[in-house]
């Protein structure tokens, strides 16, 4: 079972939620609602499940509600209507003081702007959380300087936050929400207010520190290709519903609808499309049992110039050309094997099709796709590489041609004039 | 035509009189320790020889300020000193720290309130607004039918009038703790009175603290107009100068307020901007 479960969860602001429950079941738009009731539907049904250790993240435009739902997992934000569920627990149906040891003890939280406390130093904001849990100074402190030296902050732990840089004090935050050892870390934008080579790096050192604690982690963003990086799963949200749930490649290769199509349309293909979902299997020989007649019959058949020739066990032996072929069977030899081509290059089918580009560029054949045990499964062209990296990409031009820009050059010449 | 008058100040006088009638013993109270508040800082304040006192307040100065206002202090008590108002200027020092500590006892807390309930906010607000433009004057007459002449009404029309920016500064202070910060503090678990304490009060700090320098200068110069319902201390040379026409008086006495009115404003002005480091 998850860590975390979400059922039909319902956030209406405004003052009188009751009354809008009977429009959202006839299914009217939050526009209608707002119009009809002066109520804002915050959260639409939403219900999803978040498995241990998994980092799930939740995706979608300002406004879609992503932040509304990530508050109300602690309460932050009062539910209207719906189960929260942490460990089994209803954290709807929690007492205060319950609900206090929950945040003080399972969940803990990173902010979009830190929310560091600006008259305490960065030990004494870490040990903000256990302070107030009642722990006893001494280990309190013990266990903000270690978690301090976790995100690579060692030696600032007397510094005022004022004093840091944006990424070093959201590293500040992220110690702060480790030194409690929650089981789940709620990220809301937490790398939206950094700037982008400070970003990438606290998504890897992110990456980094899951692999080693496995924390549940709930991330909330509006970027794709952060949500591509960072999520084993993602769900998309749009006016307060969760459209689509899934992993990373589901979500590109299988957008759920026409919004979430949009969403993917605009990421960085390259980097999320392995070699597994663009390669061709592809006909092959087998050596030695086959000659040069079955591999030029096999090319005529499948219009291709070479072909790749394996063992009986399909590991890869090399590849045959055409024109070796036919070379072959004029002397009239039956054993390719001494024609085969073999400055080939190999992959794996988890090669993301972005680190492929630069040797499909310079190898003169296709790469081979093989699996661990080193069993072909298939080929990637140079052609099929660029056409999905530069897919869809029709509206951008890069390139003008000289002759538009002669004439603009004109164009504002006379305007000058 | 003849319409009648609407009976806006009988109202508040028949007011005055039932107040004064039936809760006499409680402003019997309020007297009382007012006055125990008072006599306490006078001796304080009187006890040492002037020119340790003028020590002890340039080093003040010195640290919480910087090296000029403390040069400032010295040199400027030392002239009040040297023109013998220094008796004059204690006094009025006490009662200006009597009506404050008590305007702060209410007006934090009172803020606080505010700050965490609209519906308080929405109703205190119009009342400061009231008393912040009420002529400073009008306040000296229920205070004096109230508690009578001398320093005791002189406190109680103080604080009325200097309470109004600890109310509100307090209030916008840790109204304006950002969100995230509130919600940070929340989050980790803190129960509503770490969250008041550990986060909003020290973040809120410099504006309350802005609030506490506005309240001690609007007493300051509240306590030189009760000098009229014979509240002492300088404001009672400053009438004498007004009343028998000495010039010399009215001026030295002047020149005193304005050296205390500097130093308390530069001093609490420095607890209000955030410390460097």
């Amino acid at each position: 079972m998850g860590v975390i479960k979400v059922n039909n969860l319902f956030k209406v602001f405004g003052h009188d939620p009751k009354r809008t429950f009977p429009l959202i079941e006839k299914g009217k738009s939050k526009e209608e609602i707002l119009d009809e009731t002066g109520c804002t539907v915050g959260i639409n049904d939403a219900s999803f499940e978040i498995q241990k250790k998994e980092i799930f993240v939740l995706m979608g435009l300002s406004g879609s509600g992503k932040s509304t739902v990530i508050r109300c997992l602690n309460r932050l934000i009062e539910p209207t209507r719906g189960e929260v569920l942490i460990d089994g627990q209803d954290i709807m149906k929690m007492g205060k003081e319950e609900l206090l040891q929950v945040r003080r003890s399972k969940l803990s939280m990173v902010f979009q702007h830190f929310g560091l406390l600006p008259h305490r130093s960065v030990v004494r904001n870490v040990e903000y959380g256990l302070e107030v849990a009642g722990v006893a100074a001494a280990e309190a402190r013990k266990s903000a300087v270690e978690s301090l030296e976790l995100v690579g902050l060692k030696g600032y732990e007397d510094s005022m936050p004022n004093e840091l840089s944006g990424g070093m004090q959201q590293r500040v935050g992220l110690a702060r929400a480790l030194a409690s050892s929650p089981e789940v870390l709620l990220m809301d934008e937490a790398f939206s207010a950094l700037d982008p080579l400070i970003r990438t790096n606290m998504q890897d050192e992110l990456l980094e520190l899951q692999a080693r604690m496995h924390k549940t982690i709930v991330f909330i963003t509006h970027d794709l290709d952060e949500a591509l990086k960072l999520g084993d799963r993602i769900g998309i949200m749009k006016d307060g519903a969760i459209v689509q749930i899934g992993t990373p490649e589901e979500i590109l290769t299988n957008p759920a609808d026409e919004y979430v199509e949009r969403f993917v349309e605009n990421v960085d293909r390259s980097k999320v499309i392995t070699a597994s979902s663009l390669m061709r299997k592809v006909r092959t020989i087998t050596v030695p049992k086959d000659g040069p007649h079955v591999a030029i019959r096999a090319m005529e058949k499948e219009r291709v110039s070479s072909i790749f020739a394996v063992d009986s066990e399909r590991h890869l032996q090399g590849l045959l050309t055409v024109d070796d072929a036919v070379k072959l069977e004029r002397a009239g030899k039956q054993d390719v094997s001494e024609m085969l081509q073999t400055d080939l290059f190999v992959a794996s089918p988890d090669t993301p099709i972005a680190d492929l580009l630069n040797t499909a560029m310079n190898a003169r054949y296709p790469i081979a796709i093989q699996d661990d045990e080193a069993h072909l499964l298939g080929l990637l062209d140079r052609a099929t590489i660029l056409a999905e990296m530069y897919e869809d990409d029709g509206e951008e031009q890069a390139a003008v041609p000289l002759e538009e820009v002669l004439a603009d050059a004109e164009e504002a010449k006379d305007g000058d004039a | 035509m003849n319409i009648p008058k609407i009976p806006v100040g009988d109202t508040f006088e028949s007011l005055i009189n039932w107040l004064t009638d039936n809760v006499g013993v409680v402003f019997d109270g309020i007297g009382n320790t007012v006055t125990a508040i008072l006599a306490g800082l006078k001796f304080i304040l009187l006890l040492p020889h002037p020119l340790l006192m003028i020590l002890l307040f340039t080093a003040l100065a010195w640290w919480i300020a910087k090296r000029g206002v403390a040069i400032f202090t010295v040199l400027g008590m030392l002239l009040i000193y040297n023109m013998g108002y220094w008796t004059a200027t204690m006094e009025t020092l006490s009662l200006v720290l009597a009506s404050v500590l008590i305007a702060l006892a209410i007006g934090v807390p009172l803020g606080i309130w505010a700050a965490k309930n609209d519906t308080v906010e929405n109703v205190v607000r119009p009342i400061l607004d009231f008393m912040q433009t009420l002529p400073a004057f009008v306040y000296l007459i229920p205070a004096v039918l109230f508690f009578k002449l001398g320093e005791v009404p002189g406190v109680i029309a103080t604080l009325i009038f200097s309470l109004p920016p600890a109310v509100r500064l307090t209030n916008l202070g840790i109204r304006q703790v950002p969100e995230e910060i509130h919600e940070a503090a929340i989050s980790f678990g803190s129960n509503p009175r770490q969250l008041l304490f550990k986060a909003e009060l020290p973040v809120a700090m410099p504006t309350i603290m802005a609030g506490v320098n506005q309240t001690i200068m609007l007493a300051l110069s509240m306590v030189v107009i009760s000098g009229m319902i014979g509240a002492g201390g300088l404001g009672n040379e400053v009438l004498k100068g007004i009343t028998q026409l000495k010039i010399d008086v009215g001026f030295e006495a002047g020149i005193s307020i304005v050296i205390l009115a500097i130093f308390l404003d530069r001093v609490t002005q420095s607890l209000s901007q955030p410390r460097n480091g």
